[in-house]
């Protein structure tokens, strides 16, 4: 329920919130020797986190709305969307990110949108390349590289 | 003395080195503007990381005709699939889609672009007078004054944003949070890391752009399922000349939604309610307001007039007071610091050249802008076509690229995730997400105009009410943060019931 998930990210935010206030109380909220310390910022934050969470809190047990915050059915395409970039992000620590972008393009062209392998090669083959040349030949930004590149002298 | 200047500028952002970075940065707009999940603000966020070889000038040039770009991008969508790829886009759809499907859609484009560039160049020329005249002012501010002008900057998006103001504080108070955690430059203590090595670097602005507003609007729109059946474009050169002669009958509304978009426009947030405004305006005054909603040309130039006329004016902020109007101003702000300027009014004193270079381009950028849509709608209009399956995982790779590429970190890359996660959960409970970027941006300059006003103060809030200025602002800053609280009440003096209808703009 949408209400559930309110109720969730406010009670997250208070603690968050009460974080903040005890790591601030901890470097010190006051007045330092040459003006306000580090605390005294973040424990002013804090604070109003806190409290405006508190009232949110509140605001969403008292009247919140009680319709599914995402129906099942439409929960598939959002997992389908965020698992393989999830699934991106830890191949690319592998096996650097031009190849975890091919074969990422690659699934997802296949798995998800059954494009025919023509489609498939031409991008997940095609999008790498570009982003080689672009970042890495043009403007000399470098982006994590695994074995493969190693292996041709990059 | 403005004239000169200008002059000066045009030298600069006419060269072919420059005018080719325009086209380039207008192209790449256009198409970041139509597609899904990009928008302006990340789309110049993405772009960022390859302007750091650059001179700063190109760069700036770049990145501003990429906002022309995807503003005019918007137009698109918003025209041809009844999509607002941006939250001002909204009241665009109300006539443009109709008229699309009533094969007029030529017509509303050609009445949208032109109307973008009408309204955006009302607010370069204000621009280019107002902004040494407001640089000069802002020379004598003190800290005071400047953390004044942040407390108006983010008490105008509480007072003004619409919403549950509540949610917009909590937005404003997580951005600066997660602006604090890492090195604390001034005393060199490390806060909110808990020993934690990656968190000492603290939370890049630009990775939560990429993060809250690319893979978090992609995640929001294939939830909503969106499917693109558009219009047919219906664009050549008749149509557009033909379009070109009905206009002018709508002066009126190009003027009326030029100020109304350059007024709410220097202020935080104001793109969106200028063009509803303007929208609203527009109805009122017309002779057919029922044709309104059906398929009225009016209806498409009042909105495009103001939310350009706004998207422009959001960058006479950032140049002259060094507080970005907008999530994109707000990139762009990052940017400056990047390569090295100071943002803020001695911008105008110590690189005019680059100042100037970026005023001139405003005016080459947009007419170079207004040509390119409106010769190579079809081209762009096509990439909605691509299909999903395809673009989908094409802009989540584009945003991890630009994810890393800012810091060379994996952990960005991380962190980019779960600000889309974030963003996704945000944006459905109605949590603003720009709030969050500008305070992200603004923390360490809040919190150092704050300290360094308590410190001439010896720590009393007095310095923020007493100083002239300062004062004024903190007052109408004050306002605007009761704003919330006196207008139900106010309703309820004058009889008229409390629940306004409530406009929820876009997704």
């Amino acid at each position: 329920m949408t209400r559930t998930v309110d109720l969730v990210t406010a009670a997250v935010l208070f603690l968050l919130g009460a974080v903040v206030v005890a790591d601030s109380l901890r470097l010190g909220a006051g007045w330092g020797s040459d003006g306000p310390s580090s605390g005294f910022f973040p424990f002013w934050l804090g604070t109003l986190l806190v409290v405006t969470a508190g009232v949110l809190l509140g605001q969403a047990w008292r009247r919140g709305v009680r319709t599914a915050f995402v129906s099942r059915e439409r929960l598939r395409p959002v997992l389908i969307v965020l698992l393989p970039a999830v699934a991106l992000v830890v191949l690319t620590q592998f096996v650097g990110l031009y190849v975890a972008s091919a074969l990422y393009l690659a699934g997802y062209t296949r798995g998800v949108g059954a494009h025919r392998w023509t489609t498939v090669l031409l991008i997940s083959v095609g999008i790498p390349v570009v982003t080689f040349v672009v970042f890495e030949l043009w403007f000399l930004v470098p982006m994590p590289k695994g074995p493969l590149e190693a292996w041709l002298g990059y | 003395m403005g004239v000169d200047n200008l002059l000066m500028g045009f030298q600069v952002a006419l060269t072919p080195f420059n005018l080719f970075v325009a086209v380039v940065g207008i192209t790449l707009g256009t198409i970041i503007g139509v597609l899904p999940g990009l928008g302006g603000a990340n789309g110049v966020a993405i772009l960022l990381p390859l302007t750091f070889t650059m001179p700063p000038t190109s760069a700036i040039i770049l990145l501003t005709s990429l906002y022309w770009g995807a503003l005019f991008g918007g137009a698109i969508t918003s025209v041809l699939f009844n999509i607002p790829g941006e939250p001002w886009s909204v009241a665009t759809t109300f006539d443009g889609y109709p008229l699309a499907r009533q094969g007029l859609g030529g017509q509303a484009l050609t009445a949208a672009f032109t109307s973008s560039f009408v309204g955006a160049l009302f607010s370069i020329i204000l621009i280019t007078f107002f902004a040494p005249l407001l640089a000069e002012v802002a020379l004598k501010f003190g800290p005071p004054e400047f953390f004044a002008i942040q407390l108006l900057t983010f008490s105008s998006f509480i007072g003004l944003g619409g919403g549950n103001p509540l949610k917009s504080l909590v937005s404003i108070l997580l951005g600066f949070i997660l602006a604090a955690v890492g090195l604390d430059i001034v005393t060199g203590q490390l806060r909110l890391t808990f020993g934690v090595t990656d968190l000492m670097k603290g939370f890049d602005f630009i990775i939560a752009v990429i993060g809250l507003f690319g893979i978090g609007e992609i995640l929001l729109s294939v939830e909503e399922g969106l499917t693109f059946r558009g219009a047919a474009t219906g664009m050549n050169l008749r149509v557009v000349l033909d379009t070109w002669k009905i206009l002018p009958r709508y002066a009126r509304t190009f003027v009326r939604g030029s100020f109304i978009g350059f007024w709410m426009g220097f202020k935080p947030g104001g793109a969106t309610p200028a063009s509803f405004m303007s929208y609203a305006f527009a109805k009122r005054f017309s002779k057919h307001p029922e044709r309104f909603g059906h398929g009225e040309l009016e209806g498409v130039v009042a909105p495009e007039t103001a939310a350009h006329a706004a998207g422009v004016a959001a960058m006479l902020p950032m140049l002259t007071l060094g507080i970005p109007g907008s999530p994109t101003a707000a990139v762009m702000l990052g940017g400056l610091i990047i390569w090295g300027l100071q943002p803020g009014p001695l911008l105008f004193t110590e690189k005019p050249d680059f100042v100037w270079g970026l005023i001139a381009s405003m005016y080459t950028g947009n007419v170079i802008g207004v040509v390119m849509v409106l010769a190579f709608v079809p081209f762009f209009a096509a990439i909605l076509r691509i299909p999903f399956a395809i673009l989908t995982p094409l802009i989540v790779v584009v945003c991890a690229v630009g994810a890393y590429a800012v810091h060379s970190s994996m952990i960005d890359v991380w962190y980019m995730l779960i600000f889309g996660v974030i963003g996704y959960v945000f944006k459905k409970l109605d949590y603003p997400l720009a709030p969050l970027v500008l305070a992200l941006v603004l923390g360490d300059l809040a919190e150092n105009a704050l300290r360094q006003s308590l410190i001439m103060s010896q720590g009393s809030l007095v310095i923020f009410v007493e100083r002239p200025i300062a004062g004024a602002v903190t007052a109408v800053a004050l306002f605007f943060l009761l704003m919330p609280v006196l207008t139900p009440w106010w309703r309820r003096l004058r009889g008229v019931p409390t629940t306004a209808p409530s406009t929820r703009a876009g997704h």
